[in-house]
């Protein structure tokens, strides 16, 4: 069966926090999905700042994958997100495909996990650091280990970076290895001033994004796909769900205004009875 | 789900903005935030219709008015140093702003009636005011110590001796008070004092400084630490400080949600300030 959100719009990976801090102003009312931001098996402290500047239209965003890791999300995080009964995506990324293994095992049979989603390609950590899956075979890889991993049933998403010359060839490559649904596009890869890598998110973005998305779904019209990149309201989410897509996150809108999520979901709610 | 106790995301108006010396004092209506407020915490601002600048600006809550002729008003003091909080002072009566808060965890008041010793540097002696007055209904006794780089950016010596049984003005020209820093003269204001409790809000080698001088004399430090918040909701994690947890391992926690306020002892101010 194909993969379709409850709900069209979800919250965007690394934008909303452990969740709680969206549920403060209702940020969580009536949406699709919660994607976590990007967990690792052990924790990891995260860069000194600065970490997030501002760009015009857009945040440079590098955090290092600050995340208290895999058991204490289990332990602290994902029983609140159960409770509120919101589809949970959690985001992950591993160092090796035996480690991506045991995430997704681990992942896949906690209550209150409806999918995981592959962050594979961090913008924002220098390439090594995580298992490199740049080429579209190793992200393949990536997503047919951890299908293997996840109990029938478990969503699983894969989130493509920005390269344009790949796009397509790595969206039919992870289709074809077990992936539901591929999430477009990750952050472009970008730098601090200093020359830490980071990525480039937000509305600067949406038009990228949305000609992903176009592209994907002209050419592989059996795989469902959710967009993300630089939505901010209604107008936007109703611009990429006409493109194709069966879902919207909204990820950068959230740091301007903690209600863009909520509210996007009211006005859209509205108008379709 | 909204509580009453949480943070609202709300739009406001500004009421008024009031140069004094080099600050500038903004009256906003703000209907939810000046009811939830707590000395310490701070309100995020965004400019409306400003869809290139993403990123909030946090200020601290300088005072609050739940009831007034126009509503719920809060003060915010602004330093115009840049463009964005120049644009921010540019505004007139009845402009748009939106605003979240109140944000972060408050400073810790004392159970008991206690001698305490209150620290700002400039504008970010701003929530020590309404701090103050909170010391004084619990029966404590304050003193203030007050610094700036001149006699321009001091913010309220004049309010300070209302609430405070001794004020010390310190600035880096010595235009009025002491010429000096507050690195110079907390240690032994400090002793003087007596201080039980120690807040302090202003740059970080004030901060520093403060932290190092309550340990010295076995006093508690409340410091309310400064840093770029592009969120300011805790969503981001742009705003690392380096911390010493209970269980003494070290951490970088969210300046936004688990600060602003935090034990002076528990900040790891060294690491903090290297580059």
């Amino acid at each position: 069966m194909t993969f379709t959100p409850a709900r069209p719009v979800l919250v965007a990976s690394g934008c909303g926090g452990t969740g709680r801090e969206l549920a403060a102003y209702d940020g969580l009312d009536g949406l699709g999905g919660f994607v976590t931001r990007t967990l690792t098996l052990d924790p990891r402290p995260g860069h000194p700042g600065p970490r997030v500047l501002e760009s015009p239209s857009g945040f440079v965003h590098g955090t290092g994958l600050q995340n208290p890791g895999l058991d204490s999300f289990l332990a602290r995080e994902l029983p609140w997100l159960a409770a509120q009964g919101i589809p949970t995506y959690v985001s992950l990324t591993a160092a090796t495909l035996g480690e991506y293994a045991g995430l997704g095992r681990r992942l896949g049979t906690a209550p209150g996990v409806t999918g995981v989603e592959l962050n594979l390609v961090p913008p924002d950590l220098p390439v090594g650091e995580v298992y490199d899956a740049r080429e579209p075979f190793q992200a393949a890889r990536v997503v047919g280990t951890v299908r293997a991993s996840l109990p029938p049933g478990c969503v699983l998403l894969a989130k493509l970076g920005a390269d344009p010359a790949r796009l397509l060839e790595t969206a039919r490559a992870v289709h074809e290895a077990g992936a539901d649904a591929v999430v477009l596009l990750h952050a472009l890869p970008a730098s601090f001033d200093d020359g830490r890598p980071a990525g480039l998110g937000g509305p600067a973005l949406r038009p990228m994004a949305l000609r992903a998305v176009h592209e994907v779904r002209a050419a592989l019209p059996d795989l469902p796909v959710i967009a993300s990149g630089g939505a901010v309201d209604v107008d936007d989410v109703r611009v990429f769900l006409a493109a194709g897509a069966v879902g919207v996150q909204i990820g950068s809108a959230l740091l301007h205004d903690p209600t863009a999520a909520a509210r996007a979901v009211a006005a859209l709610e509205e108008e379709t009875p | 789900m909204t509580d009453a106790r949480g943070p609202v995301h709300v739009d406001g108006e500004v009421l008024s903005v009031k140069r004094v010396g080099a600050l500038h004092h903004v009256t906003v209506v703000a209907p939810g935030i000046a009811e939830r407020f707590r000395p310490g915490t701070f309100v995020a601002v965004s400019l409306p219709d400003d869809d290139a600048r993403l990123a909030r600006r946090s200020f601290w809550i300088h005072g609050v008015r739940p009831t007034g002729s126009h509503g719920p008003t809060l003060e915010i003091v602004v330093t115009a140093k840049s463009a964005w909080p120049r644009r921010l002072v540019a505004l007139g009566q009845g402009a748009r702003l939106v605003l979240t808060g109140p944000l972060g965890r408050p400073f810790a008041l004392p159970r008991e009636p206690v001698t305490c010793l209150l620290v700002g540097e400039g504008y970010a002696a701003a929530p020590l005011f309404p701090l103050a007055e909170r010391l004084r209904e619990r029966g404590c006794v304050v003193a203030m110590l007050l610094a700036a780089p001149d006699e321009e950016h001091l913010l309220g010596t004049l309010a300070a001796r209302r609430s405070a049984r001794s004020v010390t003005v310190v600035t880096a020209d010595g235009s009025v008070g002491v010429r000096g820093a507050v690195a110079d003269v907390v240690a032994d204001q400090v002793s003087r004092a007596g201080a039980d409790v120690v807040y302090a809000a202003g740059g970080r080698p004030a901060l520093h400084a403060v932290a190092a001088a309550a340990e010295q004399h076995g006093a508690w430090s409340q410091t309310a630490v400064e840093t770029w918040q592009p969120c300011a909701t805790g969503l981001c994690h742009g705003c690392p400080v380096p911390v010493v947890g209970e269980d003494g391992v070290g951490r970088l926690v969210r300046a936004c949600t688990e600060g602003p306020v935090f034990r002076g002892d528990r900040v790891q101010w060294v690491a903090w300030e290297a580059p």
